[in-house]
């Protein structure tokens, strides 16, 4: 089966100013989210105690809440977690008392209350000390990947592409982040994984794209670099919409029966795949068309020798 | 001639699948209850305590599998859970201290398997399991104890050589700075103290400081001995927790350094936190000190006059006593403690057993001191992290309290026993402590991560099915996208998803849930490089290119493609792994992996399955 039966030509470079300034609304709307709402930082980065506990039949919240209320919780979270049977407690870190024991004093509490058997699934603690390191450690983690990778594909290709890919992977991290501010998902260590993931899966994509641009340049006698960098795009579109649909699949089974501590990982994935597919296509050759990429740029340094052989 | 593959190439792919399905195999016989003897100390774990294990487990008529003696351990196989536990409760009680008798899942791999060191992938705490701490030592306090020896120190060689001097304890400066300070009345007697101290002490640096007419003098350690003290502080504690956590009776414990003063403990198994948490960051020593019977310790209490050469406890009681500043002895010493009744009261009593040098200082000092009063001091340093006014502050408290006062009847050696404890628990837990030794600074769980069985087994149930799914749809869909080829990718992937599998197990690296989130993201990413050399392809043969010479530039054209974007992805993963803890570095090992053997079972793998079906005759159509 084939996804165009004939070779497309599809004139995406056209429609760039369009891109452009769809990409600038998304990244606009997704910083101001970012500045306004923030994210909401999960246990890993804020710090405090989380609990899940199982019980044998549905718990009515409300006779928990107030059960925790009673045992000096006041503040505490409670909610019900996959199923009705299921409960997770988030208690934010106590000014000027000890962390430690209030899962211990939390699950002593529960346990009175029903009589009937409680089961502990997760606790999760996470000092004060430790979640600031986390968050600082995770943004210099993003900014040491990103600059990683600029030096690879700035060696490997030219400047102009690794600004390029730069951009379309900036461009990709801030629209998910954007979306987990706008909708205020839970921002934790998995979802900080997850959109490393993306950066490393939405490079992919646009090495992918630049190869053959490369190709191209060097190939094609005839043409500006704008038709080149259609007809690129246009020959490997198949193969980027493949890939992003195999992906997806594997990643929709991920969301659907991966069970809840996977569920964030899942989504900045989903989302960042689809973003990081659009990116390539528009954000990152248009910018390192309007940085201007030219044939020059990308013809092999020949040796003089080489030029000889070539003579008739 | 196009699309022949040597010899070789095909043997290393056989090699290569073979090895892999062999290593990847331990994986799919499954985990039997068992039971994990293994020596606390100064004991030994040979054969005749196999023969011992094997006599106690037939008179207690519980039933097992197989018995076996490897590595100093004994494991012992059973058919159930509950077999497991009852033969826990016997071994435990039939063999007594000093031996860690644990509940554990032993892989139920072969024998020719494991004579190959073929073992399945290890699972991380999110997927048996168990409780992860992270904690953090408060090495500083380390320092502080060192001076606070010094103080004692200094008082005695003062006293000794008659230098007077009016006041001695710790100076605590600005950014960490501290020493030994000591006040004096005149110059003179400072100098004649510092000419003592330098020849006693030549690694202390000394200075002078004036303030008004008080003569002082600052004692401060070299900050190479203040590095050294930290570091042995924290290797001391790796070594207490070590032995804790031998108390505790926890199969395959990991207790590791992390950084400059922080350590991971991880017990899979474990569901009793509370109690983990206890007997794992207790810090409780003891120390010996005489009693003063000559003052009243109520008044000293009230109107804060202490007498020189004594300083003040509070009774656990309530009420007051006056104890002298020497320390008999202290809990360094103690080799063993076990707790049970005191014979004469009924009171929780624990008894302990001195080591040689312990038992000559005791025996000395007791002796020299019949009829009088001797206290048992319990103390414990706890340092917390607290949030004040929304900043973490890290604050450090010493509990010290007289546990016990009785009257020397005789001369004290190495076995003795100590009461006034408030119940059998806390006498348990005290000889625990004691065994296991005292921290040499104080700990604190900085962060806590705790998977009940349940949720263990769902996030394995649920990982797996993942997988399975996400798999299953690439095959679909590979297939139906690029037919016969489609099909050849397809044994690509099932290759890769063996390999990484194998060189998980045989790297016994971590197996996380976000781990397998990653073999998923691979499974999905992996047929990429198929998709981009079977796209190359269906564009030559647009081209009008033969059949066989478009596999051949397929290939070939496709090559730096697929090489430029994964080693893009590698260098994410790796950051991921480099940044990562836990969970998060399961997660970049599985993506690094997969990344790796996707490359090879894509590009070399295809290409040999695809050689071996159109290479070297002539094709007039592909099934692409």
């Amino acid at each position: 089966m084939q996804l165009f039966k004939k070779p497309t030509t599809f004139d995406f470079m056209s429609k760039r100013t369009m891109a452009v300034t769809f990409s600038a609304l998304l990244i606009l709307i997704s910083i101001g989210s970012l500045a306004t709402r923030g994210l909401n930082f999960g246990l890993d980065f804020t710090g405090g105690t989380l609990i899940e506990l199982g019980y044998s039949h549905p718990v009515d919240l409300t006779v928990v809440r107030s059960t925790l209320e009673n045992s000096g919780f006041p503040e505490a979270v409670a909610q019900h977690f996959g199923t009705s049977k299921d409960i997770l407690i988030r208690i934010a870190p106590q000014e000027g008392k000890s962390n430690i024991d209030i899962s211990t004093t939390v699950m002593v509490a529960l346990r009175n209350v029903e009589d009937d058997e409680v089961e502990m699934r997760r606790v999760e603690f996470v000092g004060p000390q430790v979640g600031e390191e986390l968050t600082n450690d995770g943004g210099l983690a993003m900014i040491y990947a990103l600059i990683g990778i600029l030096i690879y594909v700035g060696f490997r290709f030219e400047y102009r592409f690794a600004i390029g890919s730069v951009a379309a992977l900036v461009h990709d991290v801030v629209i998910t982040l954007g979306v987990f501010s706008l909708f205020q998902l839970s921002f934790d260590l998995t979802v900080l994984a997850a959109i490393l993931a993306v950066i490393g899966y939405s490079l992919n994509d646009t090495i992918v794209v630049f190869d053959r641009i490369r190709e191209n340049f060097r190939k094609m006698r005839k043409g500006t670099s704008v038709d080149i960098v259609n007809a690129s795009l246009n020959q490997t579109l198949s193969r980027t919409i493949m890939t992003s649909v195999t992906t997806l699949l594997v990643l929709i089974a991920l969301f659907v029966v991966g069970g809840e501590l996977i569920h964030g990982f899942a989504t900045a994935l989903i989302i960042g795949v689809v973003v990081g597919t659009y990116s390539s296509i528009y954000v990152a050759s248009a910018s390192a068309l309007s940085l201007g990429v030219s044939k020059e740029d990308l013809m092999p340094v020949e040796k003089e020798g080489e030029d000889l052989d070539h003579i008739p | 001639m196009l699309n022949q593959y040597p010899a070789w190439k095909y043997l290393l792919l056989i090699v290569v699948l073979g090895a892999s399905t062999l290593y990847a195999l331990p994986n799919l016989y499954g985990e039997d209850p068992a039971l994990q003897v293994s020596s606390s100390r100064n004991t030994a774990v040979d054969i005749s305590t196999q023969e011992k294990v094997r006599r106690l487990l037939q008179e207690a008529n519980v039933s097992f599998n197989s018995i076996l003696l490897a590595d100093e351990q004994i494991l012992v196989r059973f058919s159930d859970t509950e077999a497991q536990l009852t033969a826990k409760d016997v071994v435990k009680e039939g063999l007594g201290r000093g031996y860690v008798v644990a509940l554990n899942l032993a892989p139920r791999t072969p024998d020719w398997l494991r004579a190959m060191n073929a073992a399945p992938m290890y699972l991380g705490l999110d997927l048996r399991g168990g409780v992860h701490f992270l904690m953090e030592v408060d090495v500083d306090a380390a320092v502080h104890q060192a001076e606070e020896r010094y103080i004692s120190d200094f008082r005695g060689l003062l006293r000794e050589n008659k230098v007077r001097y009016v006041k001695i304890g710790r100076y605590v400066g600005q950014d960490g700075d501290s020493a030994v300070e000591v006040k004096f009345r005149s110059a003179e007697a400072r100098d004649k103290a510092e000419r003592l101290l330098e020849k006693e002490y030549p690694d202390l640096s000394i200075d002078d400081e004036d303030r008004g007419d008080a003569y002082f003098m600052l004692a401060r350690l070299e900050e190479q001995e203040k590095r050294e003290t930290r570091k042995l502080a924290l290797k001391q504690n790796i070594t207490t927790l070590r032995n804790r956590v031998n108390e505790l009776g926890v199969a395959e414990p990991v207790i590791l350094q992390q950084g400059d003063e922080r350590i991971v403990v991880q017990l899979p198994g474990v569901q009793d936190t509370a109690r983990a948490k206890e007997i794992l960051g207790a810090t409780a020593t003891l120390e010996f000190r005489l009693t003063d019977e000559t003052h009243d310790a109520e008044e000293a209490a009230r109107t804060g006059r202490i007498p020189a050469g004594l300083k003040l406890y509070t009774q656990r009681e309530g009420g007051h006593e006056l104890l002298k500043n020497r320390v008999m002895l202290t809990g360094d010493y103690i080799i063993d403690a076990s707790s049970g009744l005191d014979q004469q009261s009924g009171s929780p009593a624990v008894y302990i057993t001195l080591d040689g040098k312990g038992a000559s200082i005791f025996s000395k000092v007791t002796g020299e001191n019949v009829k009088k009063l001797m206290s048992v001091v319990f103390i414990e340093r706890k340092t917390e992290t607290r949030i004040v006014d929304g900043e973490p502050v890290k604050t450090r408290r010493t509990v010290e309290e007289v546990i016990n006062t009785a009257r020397i009847q005789e001369q004290l050696s190495k076995r003795f026993q100590i009461t006034g404890l408030d119940s059998t628990k806390e006498a348990h837990n005290l000889a625990l402590l004691l065994r296991a030794g005292a921290l040499a600074a104080p700990i604190e769980i900085i962060e806590e991560r705790t998977i009940g069985p349940s949720l263990g087994q769902d996030n394995i149930d649920q990982g797996f099915a993942s997988v399975v799914i996400g798999f299953a749809l690439v095959l679909v869909f590979m297939a139906v996208w690029y037919r016969g080829f489609g099909l050849v990718a397809n044994m690509a992937l099932t290759f890769n998803l063996v390999v990484i599998i194998a060189v998980l197990s045989m790297l016994q690296a971590t197996l996380t849930l976000p781990g397998i989130a990653g073999i998923v993201l691979t499974v999905g990413m992996a047929v990429d490089a198929n998709v981009l050399i079977f796209e190359r392809i269906r564009e030559e043969l647009r081209n009008g290119i033969s059949p066989q010479a478009a596999i051949n530039s397929g290939y070939s054209k496709a090559l730096s493609t697929i090489a430029d974007a994964n080693i893009t992805t590698l260098i994410a993963a790796l950051v991921l792994f480099g940044f990562g803890t836990g969970p998060i570095k399961g997660f970049a090992i599985t993506l690094s992996i997969g990344i790796i053997t996707s490359m090879f079972t894509a590009i070399v793998g295809t290409r040999a399955v695809v050689n071996l079906m159109y290479g070297n005759r002539r094709v007039e159509k592909l099934s692409i």
